[in-house]
């Protein structure tokens, strides 16, 4: 398998604080990667630079043959990264539909000047894009909420969402930031078989943050660990389960020895 | 299936939000009742007035298929009308008779200000505090290219007024149907212009730095008779006479369309149905836009820049879309104002224009075309005609004397009592009169924008 994403020495500096030093991390085409880490590891910084949000203060990120080190996020969306946020960011005021739309946006074409004229190629773009819409809610477990608020919605729906929306943007790499922080057991355990579902019917590479090790053992390929900013494992589920330095970090020295 | 089925099948939903509306009208029409019934100004017309409202507000039109048409064509057809039946109209208690056509006209072209800059605020939610400089970028347009300003070149182009097709006169003179066009055209191009430094910022700063643009626009306008040796503006003096708008000898001749508004004896009522018609082009472009994916973007960006880029939304193109959107329909309103009144001053240009015009979007609710129309034409209403009215019936009646102890003269307060509406909408609704049930909801539960940003693109 090809990689899809190679980043490397990449490095975060806030003033003084290392956030995240100088990492270097694959994904593998149509895989599963989980990114753990205890608090305050870096973790999400390292996101927020492959999707654009942060510029890395050094290293370089390949994706898909393309350095996208540095570039605009909605230039690495247009890339192929399709991305959720640890704490909800859905646009709360539009509907489920709606939400989804906005994240077809870089697929669509759409100029201001066929909009106000309402052309047939524009009319016929947009019909199959609310068809689409409304296939990827379904997809995603959202049938019959097309019309919804998204502020509406029960949280696992809100969880749900910002997944057909991540989708919409026909993402080759979908990067999901704790996605079941705040669930209950049962809601978790569906989300972990909808995120096997979608790498099997998508054919996606999936890139996880997540502090649930269960959902961590069950369903990623390969693991890699982060603390203070450091990459101190990487392998697979079992591999990193018995590694002495990730013990250390996540229950201190004393559990070592 | 036939209509009546389609009919019942809409009518459950009718009759409910036809009693609720009711109830409405009914609580809202019992004071009004009262107030008329007091002031002793209960004419036919008023009786025929009454009739027209409930037809048009009360039953739930729009749950009937075709229904909204039917609200839309009839308020189209009261405006079209207006200039016919408004001096048979009864008089308002304290706000007096209902506005002149010429009042009409002034009234319209802000509202189209008010709707261009309601996609900026409204839709995509930048504050822009100087909206005046693309209103002053459309009426030195309609200047520089339908007037005698520029003395030393002969130029026309197209019908123009009334000594449109002697070409002996000097100056620049299209045809204003053009001019119009350029002044959207080069507007926008100004907007694209400012908002490619401005609109990395966010919120206050953005609206610190627009002010600034309006500040400077009038600037240049006072200033620009030496422009690096050309006279571009004509200072303070302003540019005047600016040609009215028209069809030329050759149409006129032809199939009678009026060759210059000011040489026919209606030419109120012409300046009136021409702002009426680009009124109508603004709302049909502004409800096109809004349902269309650069739509959804702004309302994207508006509601959270940082999932908006997320999801593919170029922040900074779509921003600046928006910027010469806005611009585009402040820059023909201009344009067309300039030339109603003919003629342009640096003094029309001030930062309480920039304001005034946010209060409408404000006032009627952001997002919403309907509210904004209703703000913008309420308040260029009160600062053409309302206010001194009221002065009026205050100084006739007995009240000034009574509260203040002597005459006061209302529009000289113009300012603070919009400042007074400003805090009172504010205050008590603040998602504006009638406001779009998304605006509803930000106003009332708030928006979560945290910028995430280290770089803005």
């Amino acid at each position: 398998m090809a990689d899809l994403l190679t980043a490397e020495g990449v490095r975060k500096e806030f003033g003084g604080l290392i956030a995240v030093n100088d990492v270097d991390f694959v994904i593998p085409e149509r895989s599963i990667v989980s990114l753990i880490g205890p608090n305050g590891a870096g973790k999400t910084t390292f996101f927020n630079m492959l999707t654009g949000v942060y510029k890395p203060t050094a290293g370089t990120i390949v994706f898909d043959g393309h350095n996208v080190t540095g570039k605009p996020p909605h230039a690495i969306t247009e890339r192929g990264i399709g991305r959720t946020f640890q704490n909800i960011r859905l646009f709360q005021n539009m509907t489920a539909l709606e939400n989804t739309l906005v994240g077809m946006h870089s697929r669509l074409k759409g100029g201001i000047l066929q909009s106000v004229l309402r052309t047939p190629g524009l009319r016929r773009e947009e019909e199959g894009a609310r068809k689409k819409a409304h296939e990827l809610l379904e997809f995603s477990g959202l049938r019959g909420r097309d019309d919804e608020f998204a502020r509406n919605l029960a949280y696992g729906d809100q969880r749900r969402l910002e997944v057909a929306r991540a989708l919409a943007t026909e993402p080759k790499l979908l990067l999901l930031d704790e996605p079941t922080a705040g669930m209950n057991p049962q809601e978790t355990a569906d989300f972990t078989a909808f995120v096997s579902k979608l790498r099997a019917e998508q054919e996606l590479t999936v890139l996880l943050i997540e502090h649930d090790m269960r959902v961590v053992m069950e369903i990623s390929e390969r693991v890699t660990v982060l603390d203070y900013g450091e990459k101190i494992a990487e392998g697979t589920p079992q591999e990193v389960q018995r590694d002495e330095r990730v013990i250390e970090a996540y229950l201190g020295t004393a559990a070592v020895t | 299936m036939d209509i009546r089925d389609a009919f019942r099948r809409y009518r459950p939903g009718f009759e409910r939000e036809t009693t609720r509306r009711a109830k409405r009208a009914a609580i809202a029409g019992l004071p009004a009742f009262l107030i008329l019934a007091v002031t002793g100004s209960m004419g036919l017309a008023l009786i025929i007035a009454t009739i027209v409202f409930i037809a048009l507000y009360v039953p739930a039109w729009d749950s009937l298929p075709l229904g909204h048409w039917i609200v839309t064509l009839s308020v189209i057809l009261l405006a079209v009308l207006y200039p016919f039946y408004y001096p048979n109209l009864f008089e308002l208690p304290i706000f007096g008779a209902f506005p002149s056509v010429d009042t009409g006209v002034t009234m319209l072209i802000y509202i189209m200000m008010a709707l261009g800059l309601n996609i900026v605020v409204g839709y995509a939610g930048l504050l822009d505090l100087g909206y005046v400089a693309f209103y002053a970028m459309g009426a030195y347009t309609a200047a520089w290219f339908a007037s005698q300003h520029f003395s030393n070149v002969t130029f026309h182009l197209g019908g123009v007024g009334s000594f449109g097709e002697k070409s002996s006169v000097p100056g620049i003179h299209m045809t204003i149907w053009l001019v119009l066009v350029f002044a959207g055209i080069f507007t926008a191009l100004v907007g694209i212009i400012i908002g490619f430094p401005t609109l990395r910022l966010r919120g206050d700063y953005l609206a610190i730095v627009t002010l600034g643009f309006g500040e400077i626009m009038p600037q240049i306008a006072n200033n620009g008779d030496n422009l690096l040796g050309y006279n571009v503006t004509n200072g303070p003096q302003g540019i005047n006479p600016i040609d009215p708008p028209g069809f030329g000898n050759t149409l006129h001749n032809a199939v009678g369309l009026p060759s210059d508004y000011l040489s026919s004896p209606t030419s109120t009522r012409l300046f009136y149905w021409t702002a009426l018609v680009l009124v109508l082009f603004t709302v049909f472009c502004s409800m096109r836009l809004r349902d269309s994916r650069l739509g959804r973007a702004w309302i994207a960006i508006r509601e959270d820049e940082t999932a908006a880029a997320a999801m593919g939304v170029p922040l900074m193109r779509t921003k600046t879309w928006a910027y010469a959107a806005g611009a585009f329909f402040g820059g023909i309103a201009g344009a067309y104002y300039a030339s109603f009144k003919s003629g342009t001053f640096p003094g029309d240009f001030y930062f309480n224009i920039s304001v005034f015009i946010l209060c409408m979007v404000i006032l009627g609710g952001m997002g919403n075309i309907w509210g904004v129309i209703l703000g913008g034409a309420f308040l260029s209403y009160l600062n053409q005609e309302g206010l001194a009215n009221i002065g009026a019936w205050m100084n006739a009646n007995g009240v000034s004397d009574a509260v203040f102890g002597h005459d006061i003269d209302v529009p000289l307060y113009t300012s603070g009592i919009f400042g007074v509406i400003l805090v009172l909408t504010m205050l008590f609704r603040p998602e504006g009169l009638i406001p779009s049930s998304r605006r509803k909801a930000e106003f009332r539960e708030g928006v979560s924008d945290e910028p995430l940003y280290d770089v803005q693109h």
